[in-house]
């Protein structure tokens, strides 16, 4: 522990951790986010976490402590520091979704979620990287170079929202939001050894987050314990007017969920259901050993474990591809160059449909190409029953199968991830490997049922982290969040520590093994 | 295209039956927008404001937006779709209707698609023979407007040889209803009166629900117009061809009529018709083929995932219902019966397309007898001259007001001509046009005699004539009178004052 200042140890604490500590003002929010900010400076030459870090963070900080001192009532996270996945509208910040086609824009409005953080007094750093418009696993398809894994920086820290669950595994940030497409929250959660949580469809205002799919896209919280995730749940959520598909349920407090959970130290009575068809063939043997030992430490601790089957889940990754693509190339085309973004005029001039051609040449990559071009012939005169429809359909039949699982369980689990972060550009040339990686959490958003990833330990033949999916029908966030809770504090005990510290990044250095 | 390519209207009635099929777009007058706060220009009194200005993050697509539904829309909607006769959906949807335009903010429009809010009802239009012709209509559905492009440089305004092009994205969001009949077919001769008939019809339907501006010059109101030609007895349909945004009923009339004139023309020389958009050119008469679309035919509609479907209950449809106001017909009846108008003068009213104009000055004020005078007359022929509708060239409120002048004896009928013009010219109300024109009838006897003295001192037998019982022996002072005070005095007047000067000489 020596040579480790203040600073170091401001920025390994939780969210909650600081939360208190600013909150006794025993620690001001100028010198918290001062602290991330050369965390960040430190550190991000080599992650490439954050796009844009935000030049208004320290005096933002500096009106928080001011009105701490004025003795406002302030909510729990005031003063916490937070990292903004970059598909999100930011007034005072560029917003691109890590796209050359919005490089520079600056969105004349807050997203929803950004205003509540304002408005609960957290502390913007900046923008996080991410695949281009959320398309990816592993952030390798952003416009603006790779981020890099923490635990290894020759690894990709899961897509689409690498930079988000990179930068809170780094320490640049205790918090994070991201957006969960088909599991860009809980993928990069689980690569990363961080929690990400993505609510119930509808649980969070999508307003103000850059469209990749309207029926599936989804933001929630990317944070270092269960506990953080639910604080910063509890700050986002609920109904926003401006989001016609946003729920109206009066949620309870997350935070409480979590602590109560925490405190339990038992899971009796929580009948935990293991999908049959989220694991075995195409999961890595660390991946699926460490899972065997979490189901084993619940059921130790009271859990009864069923099997269940959801035999339509085989056909949701297909399902999916086809309706991501339908919807994105639809909430793409506005990306024209008529109104905001490049523009990219031909040689010569040309007609205005010229213009459109040339600039979403230039400013969409590889990807975002390739889906489109998917989308529009999905939804092509003559094929929209066979693709678009049908697809549909799967929808409703994995919805059903949802309902039957839940009949016979509380929660589902599955890995969160098939493996282990792989090797950066591993996959790049080959897309449909790349789409298996959200073979485990795809289901959730095709259903609208909230899922978290969670930690489940390090991966023998690897030693790196890998993660358990939890799952909760519709509107049952907080279920998740108790059950995640003990969960977390069942495994720290079995491990005797969380499992980031033994993180190769961890600023108080426990796990620099080298 | 010439008239020689156009075939003798009898003679393609003789050959042909039109099929017809109209879709009208009505800008609903919410306060704001379809799918957002922003304000709307389509609201009574809104203006179309400066370029841009009426607009938020939602009417200009950026990214992240998201659009909500206007609830006064889906009330307006429902009353329309009851008006029409219509079965309200319990479910609808709306659709994305994906096509690239730089008019349409985010490249695909809100629409609905195989989900509409309203479908079969029929509108039962009158023509001018005095027999009713009953309009299917398939669905009225809600969408947004796009916004508007205006084409700099080039000889033409369109956007072919333009320099560039400006966007104003205010009426981005407007909430429309499109009314979609089915196949009209049976209209033979009278299809372009039946096409300006109905499109009156469901003009009068909006203005009494009050959902609508319904100016179709402003284009509150505005008409796409299938045609095809069927030959006589054969059962085999032609193509169509549709005509897009023909703003004003006039023109309605116009386009079926030359459009059936220039298909029939091109059917009977052995051509074929192409499937295709057309343009009216109000100044020509004629239609042209609009820009080819090489994606028209595949706008890949699919449920719009930002919104959730429209499930109106019940009650408030049967409230909206109760709500309606009486059935047109209905209505026709009640009027024709409170202005104590004649079966013929009320039908030249009607005929004209001008009932909603008569109804309007009469409430504002105007005698029926007058405000029809002035309507079906005047403003009738002024805007035949200028080839407009008259409801374009002047408000009701102004008529009303020029009316009362008249009937108090403060305008003749021949300043009120005068003040009429002023008033079009945009010079501002009826007083304030008598103001500056300085319009006013000379009731100052004191100045009429003088005037009547020096015409009789130059025409010295017309005394003579008067006293001898030849009254009309009058009318030659009254005009060098009328002259000599610029028109500005009462004949009636003039003339009770020659007689009174005759016998009081006498």
């Amino acid at each position: 522990m020596t040579g480790h200042g203040a600073a170091s140890e401001l920025i390994a604490l939780t969210a909650a951790e600081l939360s208190a500590r600013l909150a006794s003002r025993d620690v001001s929010a100028v010198e918290a986010t001062q602290a991330h900010l050369d965390r960040i400076a430190e550190v991000d030459g080599d992650i490439h976490a954050f796009l844009h870090v935000s030049a208004d963070a320290l005096k933002t900080a500096a009106e928080v402590d001011g009105a701490r001192r004025m003795g406002a009532k302030l909510g729990p996270l005031a003063g916490v520091p937070i990292a903004i996945k970059d598909v999100l509208c930011t007034l005072d910040m560029p917003s691109t979704a890590g796209s050359r086609i919005l490089e520079g824009w600056v969105p004349p409005y807050d997203a929803t979620v950004v205003s509540k953080l304002r408005k609960a007094k957290l502390i913007p750093l900046g923008k996080t990287n991410m695949d281009e418009f959320a398309m990816g696993s592993s952030t390798e398809h952003s416009a603006f170079g790779p981020t890099h894994n923490p635990w290894d920086l020759d690894r990709i820290p899961g897509g689409s929202g690498g930079g988000s669950a990179a930068a809170v595994a780094a320490f640049e940030a205790p918090l994070a939001l991201g957006s969960d497409t088909g599991g860009s929250i809980r993928q990069p959660a689980a690569v990363t050894g961080t929690v990400g949580m993505k609510p119930t469809y509808g649980g969070v205002s999508r307003y103000g987050a850059i469209a990749l799919a309207s029926s599936l896209d989804q933001v929630g919280p990317v944070t270092r314990t269960v506990l953080d995730a639910a604080l910063l749940h509890d700050v986002i959520g609920g109904h926003d007017p401006h989001d016609s598909t946003s729920l109206t349920d009066n949620w309870p407090s997350f935070a409480d969920a979590a602590r109560t959970g925490a405190a339990a130290g038992t899971l009796k009575g929580v009948r935990v259901g293991v999908v049959k068809e989220l694991g075995g063939e195409g999961f890595q043997a660390g991946v699926s050993a460490r899972f065997a030992k979490a189901l084993d430490l619940m059921s130790a601790a009271g859990a009864e474990i069923v099997e269940v089957s959801a035999p339509s889940f085989t056909y949701a990754i297909a399902a999916y591809y086809l309706i991501l693509p339908a919807e994105a190339s639809s909430n793409l085309a506005k990306f024209d160059s008529v109104r905001f973004g490049l523009r990219v005029t031909p040689p010569g001039g040309g007609t205005v449909e010229d213009v459109m051609a040339a600039t979403r040449e230039a400013g969409f990559g590889a990807e975002v190409k390739r889906r489109i071009i998917l989308g529009t012939y999905a939804l092509s005169a003559g094929y929209y029953d066979a693709y678009y429809g049908s697809a549909q359909k799967v929808r409703t039949l994995i919805q059903r199968d949802f309902a039957a699982a839940f009949e016979k369980a509380d929660v589902l689990v599955s890995p969160a991830a098939p493996t282990t972060a792989f090797k950066l550009g591993e996959k790049l040339e080959d897309p449909l490997a790349m789409y298996l990686n959200d073979v485990a959490t795809i289901p959730a958003n095709l259903a609208g049922v909230p899922g978290m990833g969670l930690p489940m330990g390090l991966a023998e033949e690897d030693n790196l982290p890998t993660g358990i999916q939890i799952m909760a029908p519709a509107h049952e966030d907080a279920r998740i969040y108790t059950v995640g809770a003990t969960l977390e504090a069942l495994l720290e005990q079995s491990w005797g520590r969380p499992l980031i510290s033994r993180s190769p990044r961890h600023p108080l250095g426990e796990g620099r093994t080298k | 295209m010439s008239s020689a390519e156009l075939m003798d209207f009898d003679k393609a009635l003789e050959l042909f039956e039109p099929v017809l099929g109209f879709e009208v777009h009505v800008e609903l007058n919410t306060k704001t927008k379809m799918f957002s706060p922003a304000p709307n220009p389509a609201a009574p009194g809104a203006g179309a404001g400066e370029p841009n200005t009426m607009v938020t993050p939602v009417c200009l697509g950026l990214p992240g937006s998201l659009p909500v539904v206007n609830e006064q829309a889906i009330r307006y909607s429902i009353s329309l779709g009851l008006a029409l006769g219509c079965d309200i959906a319990p479910t609808s949807r709306f659709a994305r209707k994906n096509y690239f335009y730089p008019d349409l903010a985010k490249n695909y429009q809100i629409s609905q698609y195989d989900e509409p809010i309203a479908h079969d009802g029929a509108v039962d239009v009158e023509l001018a023979n005095g027999t009713t012709f009953r309009v299917e209509i398939e669905r009225a559905h809600m969408e947004e407007d796009a916004g508007k492009l205006t084409h700099v440089g080039g000889a033409t305004g369109r956007i072919q040889g333009a320099d560039y092009s400006l966007v104003d994205y205010n009426r981005a969001g407007v909430p429309l209803v499109e009314i979609v009949t089915k196949m009209i077919t049976g209209a033979g001769r009278d299809a372009p009166e039946l096409a300006k008939a109905y499109v009156s019809a469901i003009r009068d339907i909006v203005v009494s629900l009050g959902i609508s501006e319904a100016r179709m010059e402003r284009g509150n109101l505005r008409c796409d117009a299938n045609i095809s030609l069927s030959p006589r007895g054969s059962g085999k349909l032609g193509t169509r061809t549709e005509t897009k945004n023909v703003n004003s009923l006039r023109s309605v009339e116009r386009t079926i009529r030359y459009e059936i004139q220039r298909q029939a023309a091109i059917l009977a020389a052995g051509g074929t018709i192409t499937q295709e958009t057309r343009h009216w050119h109000e100044d020509s008469g004629t239609t042209s083929p609009g820009r080819p679309k090489s994606d028209a035919d595949d706008y890949r509609y699919f449920p719009e995932p930002d919104l959730v479907p429209v499930e109106p209950s019940r009650e408030l449809i049967e409230e909206l219902r109760a709500a309606l106001p009486e059935p047109p017909a209905v209505r026709r009846n009640r009027l024709k019966e409170s202005w104590g108008f004649t079966d013929l003068e009320f039908q030249d009213v009607v005929n004209s397309g001008l009932l909603v104009e008569v109804e309007s000055t009469v409430a504002a004020g105007a005698s029926p007898a007058q405000a029809r005078k002035w309507w079906t007359g005047e403003i009738a022929r002024l805007a035949n001259v200028k080839a407009v509708d008259p409801s374009s060239l002047v408000s009701s409120e102004d008529v009303a007001a020029l009316v009362v002048l008249v009937e108090s004896g403060e305008l003749t009928d021949r300043l009120a001509r005068q003040v009429l013009e002023g008033v079009i010219a945009g010079e501002g109300t009826p007083a304030e046009v008598v103001e500056k024109r300085g319009l006013k009838v000379i009731s100052d006897d004191g100045a009429l005699i003088a005037a009547i003295d020096d015409a009789l001192a130059s025409q010295p037998d017309v005394l003579e004539k008067i006293r001898d019982g030849k009254l009309q022996a009058a009318g030659a002072v009254i005009g060098p009178v009328m002259k000599a005070m610029h028109g500005q005095a009462d004949a009636a007047r003039v003339r009770e004052l020659i007689l009174e000067r005759a016998n009081s000489q006498g």
